[in-house]
C-alpha cells in the first residue's frame, strides 16, 4: 500500500498548488471591489462625526492616501503575515473578530451541518430507493419546500411557535446573560467551554439556545442533501455492478444498502465542501435572525456602519474558509474512494 | 411537408405548424412527460403563473398601494391582526400586509428578470468563447470564476449591493446587479464545460473540415446544442435568485422601502414582532417567498427530469402475458 | 442423451414500449446439456441477451415473461423473486459484456467474494471462504497476491477473469456469458474464450455463450443456436451448422464474417426486423435472397432435420403446409425494402 500512500500525498500537494492562484485572485477581487466604490473608506465610516483633520490623519495612518498599487502590495503583504486588517470604526483587529465571533459561527454551522445530514441523508436515501412511490413524492415535496424556505422565515416562525406561543426554547442569543457571566473562556466555543469546566447547567443552557438556530439552518440545508442523495441513489441503482450483484443472487437489501447507498454517499462528502459557502451565507441570515454573536452578525453590523476595512477582512476570511474546506473535503474523498487517487 | 393536402382542416393546421417547427420539437418531451415529472411541471407552472399574474396586475388586484398607511385621512392601525379591512393584517409601519405581498410579487419578478437578462448576456457569450477557443483567456476566466465561487453567494451579493447602493438610486437595478454577479460564474461554468465537450463532437469536426469559420460553428452548431441546458438552469437560478434577493432585503440592502414592496424586507420588519407572538407579519410574506420559490423549483426540476435522459423514467407499460393472443 | 441442465420451452419475453409490446424473445425452445457449451449468435437486437437474462429472471421491471425455463424439474418462470434469487449464483451464473463497470469500485476483490459466498453459504468460516475464493481466482489466472486489491487496479481482461471466478466460486451448473469479450482486445478475448471452453473439462459447468462473433462460436462451442428477430431460426451441432448452414440467414451471416479467404466484404442488405411491428410471414423474408411467395404470407414451421438440426424456413418444408404456387420466388417491391432499411 506504499504506492497508494505516496500517490495520495502527491495528489494533495498538486491540489494545494492549484489553490494558490485561486487565493491570489480572490484577494485581488476583494481588494478591487472595495476600491471601485467612490470615496475614502475613512470618510464613509466616520462621515459627519469626525472633524476633517482627524479624517485626514486617520486616512494617512491607514495608508489610504497612497497610490493604489502600494496599497495593494501592503494589503497582500499583511495577509501573508496573517494580518487581515483593522476595523475603522472600533479599531479592532479582524483576526480578533474571527477568534471571538468565529467560535460562535463555528458552533452554529457545525451543529446545523449535523442536523442537515441527520435529516437529509436518510430521507434522500429513502426517496431514491422508493422512487416514484408515495414516500418519494412526500419527501421530495418536503425537500423542495425546505429549499424554498428562507432561513429567516423558518427561524422567525420557529421563534413564534416555540418561543412565544409554547415558551419552550430561548429565541435570541448564544446563552442566558447569567450563564455568560459565570462561564470561563477556554476556546470561545461555549459548548466546549462548559464541558471543560464540567459546568453542566451552563452546557444545557447553551444547548437550549443552540437548538432553534441550528435546526433552522440545518433544515434548510437538509433540502439540498435530500435532492442530492436521491439523485445519487437513482443513478447508482442503474450502475452495472448493481445488476452484477443481483446476478450473483445477493439479497436485495444488501444490494441496496452495501452497494447502492454506500456508493451514492461518496459525492455527499464533496458536496459538504461546496455547501460550506452556502452555509456561511445562511449563517449571516441565521445569526441576524437569532441575534447570534457570530461573524455573520459582526459583518452585518460593520456593513451598517460602512466600515470597509472590516467588511474586506471578513469577506476574505469567509473566502479562505470556503477554499480550505473544499481542500479538506477533496482530501477526505480521496481517502474514501480508492479511484480518486489515480485520477 | 407534402404538397397534396387540399382539405381545409389540414390547410388551416399548416401555418401553425410551419410557424415553429423547432419549438414543437423542443416541447415534445414536455408533452410526453408522465407521472411525477408532469405533476411537478404543471404545479410549478401554475404556482409561478399565479405570481406573475399578481406582479403584472398588482395595481388592480391590490386593495391598497404598498406604501399606503391611511384611507381617506383615517390612519391604518399598527400591527392589526387579520380583519375584513385588512385580510392579512397590518405591519409595524401600518401598511397592509396583503398589499405588500401583491406589490412585492412585482418587485421580485422585476429584479429576477433583470438579473437573468444581465447574467445571461454576460455569462453565455463568455462561456461560449472561453469554451470554444480555450487558451489563456479561458484559463484566466476560469480562475476568476473559481475565485468568485469561493465567496459565499449571499455575501458577494451583499457586498455588491452595499457598494452600489451609494451610487445607483434604483434599488431594483442595485439588487439585479448584485444577483447578476452571483450567477454569471454559474452560467459561465456550465456553458464552458458543455462547449468544451461539444467542440470535439464529430459533427463539429465535420463542420470545421468543410471550412466553416469559428463564429459560424459557434452560432450554427454549438450555440443551439448548448442552449438547451439554459431553460432548466435559468428557472432553477430564478428560484435561487428570489432567495438571494429576499436575503438581501432581510438585511436591509437592495430595494428600498420607498421604491417598492419587498418580501424579505417585510420579514425583517417583523423580527421584533416574533417575541410578542405576532405571526401575520412573518407568516404571509414568508409564505409568498416559499410558494414562489417552490413554484419555480418545481418548474425547473420538472423540466430537468423531462429533458435530462439520465433522470427520465422510461415509459414502461406492464406486460400481461396471459392476455396475449398466442397467434 | 443425458437430462439437460436447463430446458427452455416456448419462452416469450416482451418489453412494454409506448408503441406496443416489443417481442424480444418470441417462442424460443432450447436444451442445454451438462458440460455443454452452447453458442447463441445473432445481430444486435436479435434477442440473444434478453434470452440469457430471461433464463435468470433478471429483466427490467414491467417486462412480460411467459413459457417455461425448466431447471431440475422446476419452472423458473413464475417463481417468486426470493426463490429466483436463491437460484442465481449457486445454480445459474451470469457474466456480462463490459467487465470494467461490473465490480463495485469501493469494494476490494476480497469483499466481493466474501459477500457472494456468505450470501449462499452462510456457515462457511473465513479461512474456507478465502480458500475457495483463491482457488476460483487461481483457475482464472489471478494470483492470490491481488486478492486485497480494488477493481481499478486491474485491467479489463483481468476484471473479466475476476467476474468469471466470482461466478465459478459458487459452482453453478450453467454459466451464461453475455458477450463476455466484446469490450476486450483480441488476445485477451482468446484467453477468456479458452478459459470458458475449458470449464466443461474442469468442472462440468455448462456454458451458454452469447455472442455476435461467429469465430468465437466455431472455436469454443459444441452447439450453436442462431437467433433472428427473437426467434431461433437454426440450431444444431456447431461444426455441422458452420459447414453446411441450412437457413439462408445463417448462410448470409457466415458469408459476412471476415476470414483469411475474404476477398470482398459481404453484407446482408436491409435492417433487422422491428420487434414491435414485425413483417408478416417469415421475419427474414424482406432480406432473404431465397425468399418464396409463402415466406411473405405464413410464418415458417420448425422442422427437425435428419442430422438433429432444427430450422425454421419454408425451404425445408413442410411441403404440405405451403399453399399452391407458394414456392415461386417472391417478387419484391424494391421501394418497400428500401424504406425498411
Amino acid at each position: 500500500m506504499a504506492a497508494s500512500g505516496s500517490s495520495l500525498k502527491s495528489y494533495l500537494l498538486v491540489r494545494i498548488a492549484m489553490v494558490i492562484p485561486t487565493i491570489l485572485i480572490l484577494l485581488t477581487l476583494v481588494f478591487l471591489l472595495m476600491r471601485v466604490a467612490p470615496g475614502n473608506p475613512v470618510t464613509a465610516a466616520l462621515g459627519g462625526h469626525a472633524p476633517p483633520a482627524v479624517i485626514k490623519e486617520l486616512t494617512h495612518q491607514l495608508g489610504y492616501d497612497r497610490p493604489l498599487y502600494q496599497q495593494f502590495g501592503l494589503y497582500v503583504w499583511h495577509i501573508l503575515h496573517g494580518n487581515f486588517g483593522t476595523t475603522i470604526t472600533d479599531k479592532r483587529q479582524v483576526t480578533e473578530i474571527i477568534l471571538q465571533n468565529g467560535a460562535a459561527t463555528l458552533e452554529l454551522t457545525v451543529a446545523a451541518m449535523i442536523v442537515a445530514l441527520l435529516v437529509g441523508v436518510p430521507i434522500g436515501l429513502l426517496a431514491g430507493r422508493f422512487r416514484d412511490r408515495p414516500v418519494d413524492a412526500v419527501t421530495r415535496l418536503f425537500g423542495v419546500v425546505m429549499y424554498a424556505m428562507p432561513v429567516f422565515v423558518l427561524g422567525l416562525l420557529a421563534q413564534i411557535l416555540f418561543g412565544s406561543i409554547l415558551n419552550w426554547l430561548p429565541i435570541s442569543g448564544q446563552a442566558s446573560p447569567l450563564t455568560t457571566a459565570l462561564m470561563t473562556t477556554h476556546t470561545n466555543i461555549l459548548l466546549m467551554d462548559a464541558v471543560i469546566d464540567g459546568n453542566w447547567p451552563a452546557f444545557w443552557d447553551v444547548f437550549d439556545h443552540l437548538i432553534l438556530p441550528a435546526t433552522t439552518l440545518g433544515l434548510v440545508f437538509a433540502g439540498v442533501f435530500i435532492r442530492l442523495v436521491r439523485v445519487n441513489v437513482i443513478r447508482t441503482l442503474k450502475d452495472d455492478y448493481i445488476e452484477a450483484a443481483r446476478a450473483r443472487g445477493i439479497r436485495e437489501r444488501a444490494v441496496v444498502y452495501r452497494h447502492a447507498f454506500r456508493n451514492a454517499l461518496v459525492p455527499v462528502i464533496t458536496v459538504i465542501g461546496l455547501e460550506v459557502a452556502l452555509l456561511m451565507g445562511g449563517a449571516v441570515l441565521t445569526e441576524t435572525t437569532f441575534n447570534w454573536p457570530g461573524i455573520g452578525h459582526a459583518l452585518y453590523i460593520y456593513l451598517e456602519n460602512r466600515d470597509y476595512a472590516a467588511v474586506q477582512g471578513i469577506v476574505i476570511v469567509f473566502g479562505l474558509v470556503v477554499v480550505a474546506s473544499s481542500l479538506v473535503v477533496d482530501f477526505i474523498s480521496a481517502l474514501i474512494d480508492p479511484r480518486m487517487r489515480y485520477k | 411537408m407534402s404538397a397534396a393536402s387540399p382539405t381545409p382542416s389540414s390547410a388551416a393546421a399548416r401555418p401553425r405548424r410551419a410557424l415553429a417547427p423547432g419549438l414543437g420539437r423542443a416541447l415534445k418531451p414536455i408533452a410526453e412527460a408522465r407521472g411525477f415529472a408532469r405533476g411537478m411541471l404543471w404545479s410549478g407552472a401554475i404556482l409561478t403563473g399565479v405570481f406573475v399574474f399578481m406582479g403584472i396586475f398588482a395595481p388592480w388586484l391590490s386593495p391598497y398601494r404598498y406604501d399606503q398607511y391611511q384611507l381617506k385621512g383615517a390612519a391604518f392601525p399598527q400591527l392589526a391582526p387579520p380583519s375584513a379591512l385588512h385580510i392579512f393584517g397590518t405591519n409595524v409601519q401600518s401598511t397592509d400586509v396583503l398589499a405588500q405581498i401583491i406589490w412585492g410579487a412585482q418587485t421580485e419578478l422585476e429584479v429576477v428578470a433583470l438579473a437573468l437578462i444581465f447574467a445571461l448576456t454576460i455569462g453565455v457569450p463568455l462561456g461560449l468563447i472561453a469554451g470554444y477557443f480555450g487558451g489563456i483567456f479561458d484559463r484566466i476566466l476560469v480562475l476568476i470564476m473559481d475565485a468568485m465561487y469561493a465567496i459565499p453567494p449571499l455575501l458577494l451579493a451583499l457586498v455588491i449591493a452595499f457598494l452600489l447602493g451609494s451610487s445607483i438610486t434604483s434599488g431594483i437595478v442595485v439588487a439585479a446587479c448584485a444577483i447578476t454577479i452571483v450567477y454569471v460564474p454559474q452560467y459561465f461554468r456550465v456553458l464552458r464545460n458543455h462547449v468544451t465537450s461539444v467542440r470535439e463532437e464529430p459533427y463539429v469536426e465535420a463542420a470545421r473540415a468543410i471550412g466553416a469559420g469559428p463564429f459560424t460553428i459557434l452560432r450554427k452548431y454549438i450555440f443551439f446544442n448548448v442552449i438547451q441546458t439554459i431553460p432548466v438552469l435559468a428557472t432553477l437560478n430564478a428560484a435561487d435568485a428570489i432567495l438571494t434577493l429576499t436575503g438581501l432585503g432581510f438585511l436591509g440592502y437592495g430595494v428600498q422601502p420607498t421604491q417598492g414592496a419587498e418580501w424579505g424586507y417585510d420579514v425583517s420588519r417583523a423580527v421584533g414582532d416574533a417575541a410578542s407572538g405576532i405571526w401575520w407579519t412573518t407568516l404571509f410574506p414568508g409564505l409568498a417567498i416559499v410558494l414562489l420559490v417552490t413554484g419555480l423549483t418545481l418548474l425547473g426540476e420538472g423540466l430537468n427530469e423531462t429533458i435530462n435522459p439520465v433522470l427520465r423514467q422510461r415509459a414502461t407499460t406492464h406486460m400481461n402475458m396471459d392476455e396475449e393472443d398466442p397467434a | 442423451m443425458t437430462e439437460p441442465v436447463v430446458s427452455v420451452r416456448d419462452l416469450r419475453v416482451y418489453y412494454g414500449t409506448p408503441r406496443g409490446p416489443a417481442r424480444a424473445v418470441d417462442r424460443v425452445a432450447l436444451d442445454i446439456a451438462p458440460g455443454e457449451t452452447l453458442g447463441v449468435v445473432g445481430e444486435s437486437g436479435s434477442g440473444k441477451s434478453t434470452l440469457g437474462r430471461g433464463i435468470l429472471g433478471l429483466l427490467p421491471e414491467g417486462t412480460g415473461i411467459a413459457g417455461e425455463v425448466l431447471y431440475q424439474g422446476r419452472n423458473l418462470v413464475g417463481m417468486s423473486k426470493e426463490e429466483l434469487r436463491h437460484m442465481r449464483g449457486p445454480e445459474l451464473g451470469l457474466i456480462f459484456q463490459e467487465p470494467m463497470t461490473r465490480l463495485n469500485p469501493l469494494l476490494r476483490i476480497q469483499e466481493h467474494f466474501e459477500e457472494t459466498l456468505r450470501q449462499h453459504h452462510p456457515k462457511l468460516d473465513r479461512d474456507e471462504i478465502r480458500r475457495r475464493a483463491l482457488e476460483a481466482l487461481g483457475r482464472t489466472g489471478i494470483p492470490p497476491t491481488r486478492y486485497k486489491q480494488y477493481p481499478h487496479e486491474f485491467s479489463g481482461g483481468m476484471r473479466q477473469r475476476i467476474m468469471i471466478a466470482l461466478a465459478l466460486v459458487l459452482k453453478p451448473k450453467l454459466l451464461i456469458a453475455d458477450e463476455p469479450t466484446t469490450a476486450l482486445d483480441v488476445i485477451v478475448e482468446a484467453q477468456i474464450i479458452r478459459l470458458l471452453a475449458d470449464l466443461k473439462k474442469t468442472s462440468g459447468t455448462a456454458v451458454m455463450l452469447i455472442t455476435h462473433n461467429l469465430g468465437i462460436v466455431a472455436e469454443a462451442c459444441d452447439r450453436v443456436a442462431v437467433m433472428y428477430g427473437g426467434k431461433i431460426v437454426e440450431e444444431g451441432d456447431a461444426r455441422k451448422v458452420f459447414a453446411n448452414p441450412v437457413h439462408p440467414y445463417t448462410r448470409e451471416l457466415l458469408r459476412s464474417t471476415i476470414s483469411l479467404e475474404t476477398k470482398s466484404l459481404h453484407t446482408i442488405p436491409g435492417a433487422p426486423p422491428s420487434l414491435i411491428t414485425p413483417p408478416p410471414g417469415c421475419l427474414f423474408h424482406p432480406r432473404c435472397p431465397d425468399a418464396m411467395r409463402v415466406c411473405a404470407l405464413k410464418a415458417p414451421i420448425e422442422q427437425r432435420l435428419e442430422d438433429g438440426r432444427r430450422v425454421q424456413c419454408w425451404r425445408h418444408g413442410p411441403a404440405e403446409a405451403i399453399p399452391d404456387g407458394g414456392t415461386e420466388p417472391l417478387e419484391r417491391e424494391e421501394i418497400a425494402v428500401a424504406n425498411e432499411a
